[in-house]
């Protein structure tokens, strides 16, 4: 009897999840009249602006993974070595992003680096790519700070470091050749979230009038049929991938370490 | 002045003196033992000579050059954890080499340093393994080249065989000492087992409480034991209260029986303690002091037999060897102990 149930409940979600995806996708291959067609995908990857922003935005993400990376690893293997007592402090911190609309932010930092601030960022392409790219850091923060925290959690960080410096290494070698290998793989988890973050963005990018993917998908959804629909399916490839990918990276890593 | 100085080291942890006023000359080559129990301090000595830790006050100088101060990664000086700490993303020769890259030796040395250090540990074939194919004790190897292939001034070791198994850990710590005698390194110890620090060590330094209590050969420490910390720590003990009859001739009674210890005493009683390899079963010319006790247990342990006997004011253990012709006393059996004053311990606390 529950087990029926079980099987109700999940084929009710399973049909709630796939039938609008399902009617998408159909919805997206029916371009050309009477039969099933890639017609609305040719078209979108055959637009110079899909190509531009796609561009765009890819190259934003990974300015976005590196920049994160280069602020969260060293900080959140300091704060475990460091000030462990500062942990839930931090940690806090780095969720206040899910909290606070990414439109507060961007107004925030619209305000404070106006073209008549002290720091006028706006005021050119490169600033405002810079920080577009800043606040994509800050959205991606939560995964990107929790990701990292858990794969230190993995080795023994303090005996690692202590044996590091005991063989001559400075900081710089310690978090590049021994923190850095070492959580690898939560890195990559935290980059490929960060990555679909930034692909489907839209506030931040329009906020700060940048060419990224997301307000071009919303201007495209407001002025055609079939090739948003198109889009959208691309989009969600994306995310999936970067989903698989993260299963893959993490299957991967059980095989070449596990703690002795 | 010694190679390896350490002087009037303390250290505190809040208002906790966890080190106090630790003094020790190390000489170049020596094999010092830090022994004590888990608490009293070792980590931190050692901690503070690889620079992990700053002195509350006290002086460390390696070569003459003082090192408090200096950052870990510039003392040059070789560290083997207890919990093995080799770089899990690096292959064991990877890990060998680890020290050499950072230290900027070029390649074609670095890699002959590495195949040294790996025939130096036996573990020639293993190169190309990852640290977690390895055994416990093949990493705890592991980590010893590595912390030799640098050449440091110093090895420290911190209870490094204490996550092993007893059977490796007695072939490795001799492994440990003739790689160390070999390669004339001098280094230091730590461990909280007595029987460790006395089969391998040139000089043990006794700790409790933070203090080290004694500083002295296996041979010393074991048979002039100084502090009745000592005494009990290292080894077993006897230990018998004893009257003082004459405090200047230094006569006493033991559980009846006299003993002239040849030197002035205080008057009241007094601590006295024997080894249990001194105390012979039966009487014996130069044991000059008899005691007459029963036996409450007896330990066949082969070639040696560990007998306890009740002489009232006191259960004495002692040992006789295994003979054919004469097996040991059962439970019960009336004995006569001997002993010779010469052996008795005067225990200060
Ligand atoms: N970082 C620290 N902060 C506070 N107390 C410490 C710290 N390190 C060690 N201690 C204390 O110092 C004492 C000696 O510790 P340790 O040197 O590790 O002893 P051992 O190695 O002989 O077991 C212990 O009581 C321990 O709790
Ligand atoms: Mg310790």
């Amino acid at each position: 009897m529950t087990r029926i149930g079980a099987w109700i409940a999940l084929a009710f979600g399973l049909g709630y999840f796939a039938l609008p995806l399902i009617g998408m996708t159909e919805f997206s291959l029916k371009m050309r009249r009477g039969v099933y067609s890639f017609d609305a995908y040719a078209k979108v990857l055959a637009d110079p602006r899909f190509q531009e922003t796609f561009g765009y935005s890819v190259f934003m993400a990974l300015m976005t993974i590196a920049f994160g990376v280069l602020l969260v690893v060293p900080t959140a293997y300091w704060v475990r070595l460091k000030l462990p007592r500062a942990r839930p402090f931090v940690e806090f911190v780095t969720l206040l992003p899910l909290v606070i609309p990414a439109i507060v932010i961007v107004f925030g930092y619209i305000r404070m680096f106006n073209t008549s601030s002290f720091l006028p960022l706006t005021g050119t392409a490169t600033g405002t790519n810079l920080l577009l790219m800043f606040g994509y850091a800050t959205l991606s923060l939560p995964y990107m700070y929790r990701a990292v925290d858990t794969g230190l959690r993995t080795i023994d960080v303090a005996t690692l470091t202590e044996a590091a410096q005991s063989l001559g290494a400075g900081w710089t070698v310690i978090i590049a050749r021994v923190i850095l290998p070492n959580v690898l793989v939560a890195v990559l988890s935290g980059a490929f979230v960060t990555f679909a973050i930034v692909m489907g963005e839209f506030t931040m990018a329009a906020l700060l009038n940048r060419p990224a993917f997301g307000p071009y998908m919303q201007l495209l959804g407001a002025n055609r049929a079939y090739e948003p629909a198109a889009l959208a399916v691309i989009a969600f490839a994306i995310t999936w991938a970067c989903m698989g990918l993260i299963q893959l990276v993490t299957r991967f890593s059980k095989h070449t370490k596990a703690a002795r | 002045m010694a190679f390896l100085d350490i002087e009037h080291l303390e250290k505190s942890f809040g208002p906790m003196k966890v080190v106090k006023d630790f003094n020790l000359g190390i000489e170049k080559g020596e094999f010092i033992s830090l022994l004590g129990p888990s608490g009293c301090g070792k980590t931190t000595v050692l901690r503070m000579v690889a620079g992990f830790e700053t002195p509350s006050t006290g002086a460390i100088r390696i070569d003459g050059a003082d090192m408090v101060g200096l950052r870990p990664n510039r003392r040059k000086i070789g560290m083997v954890f207890q919990a093995y700490a080799l770089f899990p993303n690096l292959t064991v020769a990877q890990n060998v080499g680890f020290g050499l890259k950072i230290a900027g030796v070029n390649r074609t040395d670095a890699d002959a340093r590495v195949a040294e250090m790996l025939a130096l540990i036996g573990l020639s074939d293993l190169g190309p393994r990852y640290p977690f194919q390895l055994s416990g004790g093949q990493q705890q190897r592991v980590a010893l080249a590595r912390a030799l292939a640098p050449r440091p001034q110093v090895l420290l070791l911190d209870e490094p065989l204490s996550a092993l198994d007893a059977k490796i850990r007695v072939s490795l710590r001799t492994e440990i000492r003739e790689i160390q005698q070999r390669l004339g390194i001098t280094t230091i110890f730590v461990t909280h087992d007595q029987e460790e620090a006395l089969s391998i060590s040139d000089r043990i330094v006794v700790m409790h409480q933070g203090i080290a209590d004694q500083v002295g050969s296996p041979y010393e420490i074991y048979n002039r034991p100084s502090t009745r910390f000592v005494a009990n720590f290292v080894g077993t003990l006897n230990v018998i209260e004893a009257e003082v009859t004459d405090p200047a001739k230094g006569h006493v009674r033991i559980a009846g029986a006299a003993a002239d210890l040849g030197r002035a005493l205080p008057s009241g009683k007094v601590s006295l303690a024997v080894r249990p390899e001194m105390i012979s079963l039966g009487i014996h010319p130069g044991r000059e002091t008899v005691l007459d006790g029963t036996i409450t247990d007896v330990h066949f342990l082969g070639s040696v037999i560990r007998l306890k006997a009740d002489i009232g004011a006191a259960v004495l253990a002692f040992d006789t060897f295994n003979a054919t012709d004469a097996p040991p006393p059962k439970a019960g059996a009336r004995v006569q102990l001997s002993l010779s004053a010469k052996d008795l311990l005067l225990l200060q606390d």
